[in-house]
């Protein structure tokens, strides 16, 4: 039972950091980004290559994964969806260009980093008891990072300038650019805020789980699922999303049989979604 | 003649030899024939490198063999053509790419694909189509009558389960088994092998309904259930290379104190990056041309390898040998056999090489008539490895008749 909640815990917490970027660029832009696994996964090889091969810190690898996936989302935003956004009358179009980021970047990083599992030394080593439940010390490490980050984003968010705005543009795109905000900027830092959080952690999960160039769609599917439960485009809801898919995940695997889990979660899914297609705390659709 | 009518008459001297010597050229490459061979296998994803590494091994050899001025079958040589395709673990994609490898590439022999799905999806085109494909998967019917045009590439895991577990039970006192696979065709039939072949050694099998999903990279909740029935052997089935490490690291975070094996073949860079210290005493089927056993060909091959793929996988030790073999058989079966795979089938009960892939004088054959009724089967040695300091050290070599 303790591993179990530890399981859950740590499960959730790691899905929270995912599944904030994708609902954070959904919020904005209204914009499925299918390319989110992607970028988690480019965050995972930029730190295996830095941390790993070249033996940069471990943090100041961090901080050139939110470099190079900031700049990244920005361009995303800015050469193509904002191009996009202004010239398509369908909102398909858009849908369709982020599974096109989504196949390039995936390519692209097949023909650059190789097929191959990668992995980096642990940041911190050794295995913590607790009570009956055991729990490694990178993957607390990971833990206490991502609950940082996670708050330290909702502070961002909430109580800055650019927060404030990102949060207006969320809601009304035409009255944010009548009250004199830069709309178009605005946009591109946030398509570029998400970027960065998917590969940080990218960053952040590859000290314990390596990487590889296929393992983006894994992460999309399971950050599509925690907005989905929780609501598109409402931070709480990806957070609350997180902490449902992680405690599923977890007392799934614990008490039934490994295909069973997720047969039970999508089954759930499906049910929930008929009774509340708008997920927890999103707002119902027109 | 004065200087600038000594250019001009130099420059086009100079043109006419170019020109001459393109055109003869070009027609000595039209003179040359081009056999061509597939590949058809997951080359993106997180198999892919299973698919991948076909591809390298096939470009590796047809690029030694063309430097040498081709392959030569009934007096001419043949210059190597490999036309890779990438079916992404998809059974749709794999019989797509058998049609075009078959029927728009003229294309008779194929290397792959890599898992039973793929490889019984194609079956009925490469039948239809008069091609021999190389599969890497281990459903039987693939290779049994009345089906004759599949050959097993590699050693199945039903033939290295029993013979790792007998050496475990014997070395290590083994007495019970858990088993844990992907939830996934190949996996779940290999578990299923894996469980009678262990109970039939007397084994006690202490779970075996233990899966995760493809692309699980947190193996925390499934493992914490395996580890708790206190097996002195976890046997993960089937194991991706990419899955291996996450598996074995979490296993020993789990405090897990028994052996790990699989039957499968894995990497051990991987298993450093990413179990590190971990994945020592993991035991687990090897390539088929550990450095202990190469030849001066395979170290010739895998110093290309490198080259063409950046670095060298273990797994490309087994996966030389198709090509090879595909290429000796058609010499030994004639010319008409490039296009007659009839021919080609007559020669393979009888066919025999020295193995160049390994030293001494070792034979390379098809064999697996004892599974499947008919040698289709690659007479690849089996070399069961166990992980020592970061490296992988060879248990013991053996043989499929």
């Amino acid at each position: 039972m303790e591993q179990m909640l530890v399981n859950g815990v740590v499960l959730a917490v790691n899905y929270a950091l995912i599944a904030l970027g994708i609902t954070l660029i959904f919020s904005i832009m209204n914009i499925l980004n299918f390319a989110h696994g992607q970028m988690f996964m480019i965050g995972g090889f930029v730190v295996y290559y830095l941390y790993g091969l070249f033996k940069v810190n471990y943090f100041l690898s961090l901080i050139a994964v939110v470099l190079v996936l900031g700049v990244i989302g920005w361009c995303f935003e800015t050469f193509f969806f904002r191009r996009m956004r202004k010239m398509a009358t369908r909102e398909e179009n858009s849908m369709l260009l982020a599974v096109g980021t989504a196949l390039l970047l995936e390519n692209l990083a097949l023909s650059i980093f190789g097929e191959k599992q990668r992995g980096v030394p642990p940041v911190v080593s050794g295995v913590y008891r607790l009570g009956a439940a055991y729990l490694p010390a990178g993957r607390l490490l990971v833990m206490m990072l991502a609950i940082v980050l996670i708050v330290g984003l909702l502070l961002f968010v909430q109580y800055t300038k650019l927060g404030r705005a990102m949060r207006a543009l969320a809601q009304d795109r035409e009255v944010t650019h009548l009250m004199g905000v830069n709309v178009d900027r605005v946009a591109a830092f946030g398509f570029a805020l998400g970027a960065a959080l998917a590969g940080v952690a990218g960053g952040l999960l590859v000290t314990v789980f390596g990487v590889n160039s296929g393992v983006g769609n894994v992460y999309s599917i399971k950050a599509f699922i925690m907005i989905m439960i929780g609501g598109a485009g409402v931070v709480p809801g990806a957070i609350l999303g997180a902490i449902v898919l992680g405690f599923a995940e977890a007392i799934g695997y614990a008490l039934l049989p490994g295909s069973i889990t997720y047969l039970l979660i999508f089954t759930g899914l499906i049910i929930f979604l008929l009774l509340r297609p708008q997920g927890l705390l999103g707002k119902p659709w027109g | 003649m004065s200087t600038r009518q000594l250019c001009r008459r130099s420059f086009l001297y100079g043109i006419a030899v170019f020109v001459l010597g393109t055109v003869s050229m070009s027609g000595s490459v039209r003179a040359q024939e081009v056999l061509k061979i597939g590949v058809l296998g997951v080359m993106s994803g997180p198999a892919a490198s299973w698919g991948l590494v076909n591809k390298y091994c096939a470009e590796t050899s047809a690029q030694l063999y063309n430097e040498q001025g081709g392959f030569e079958i009934g007096g001419k040589k043949y210059k190597i053509e490999i036309v890779p395709i990438d079916d992404k673990n998809d059974p749709k994609l794999a019989v797509s790419g058998a049609e075009r490898l078959t029927k728009q590439e003229g294309v008779h022999y194929i290397i792959g694909p890599n898992v039973d799905t793929t490889a019984a999806s194609v079956q009925p085109v490469a039948e239809a189509g008069g091609a021999i494909y190389f599969p890497y998967a281990f459903q039987k019917t693939l290779y049994t009558p009345p089906h004759g045009n599949a050959v097993l590439g590699m050693i199945a895991s039903y033939q290295a389960g029993p013979i790792i577990y007998k050496y475990l039970m014997d070395k290590k006192g083994v007495k019970s088994v858990s088993f844990v696979a992907r939830n996934e065709s190949d996996p779940l039939n290999q578990r299923d092998e894996g469980v009678q072949a262990a109970k039939k050694l007397g084994l006690e099998i202490k779970s075996s309904d233990d899966t995760y999903e493809p692309g699980t990279t947190d193996f925390f909740p499934v493992m914490s259930r395996v580890v708790n029935k206190g097996a002195d052997l976890i046997v993960l089935s089937g194991v991706a290379p990419a899955d291996a490490p996450l598996l074995i690291k979490t296993a020993r975070e789990l405090d897990f104190k028994g052996t790990l094996a699989t039957e499968t073949a894995q990497d051990i860079k991987i298993l450093n990056e990413v179990a590190g210290a971990a994945a020592d005493g993991f035991i687990c089927v090897g390539g088929a041309s550990t450095p202990e056993i190469r030849s001066d060909e395979m170290e010739k091959f895998a110093d290309r390898y490198k080259k063409v793929a950046g670095e060298w996988n273990d797994e490309a030790g087994t996966k030389v040998y198709a090509l090879e073999i595909i290429l000796a058989t058609l010499k030994k079966a004639g010319p008409e056999a490039i296009t007659n795979i009839e021919l080609f089938k007559k020669t393979m009960p009888d066919f025999a090489m020295k193995n160049p892939f390994i030293k001494g004088d070792k034979m390379l054959k098809y064999v697996g008539t004892a599974y499947f009724s008919q040698p289709r089967q690659i007479g690849v040695p089996m070399v069961v490895n166990e992980v020592s300091d970061s490296k992988f050290q060879t248990l013991f070599v053996g043989s499929v008749e």
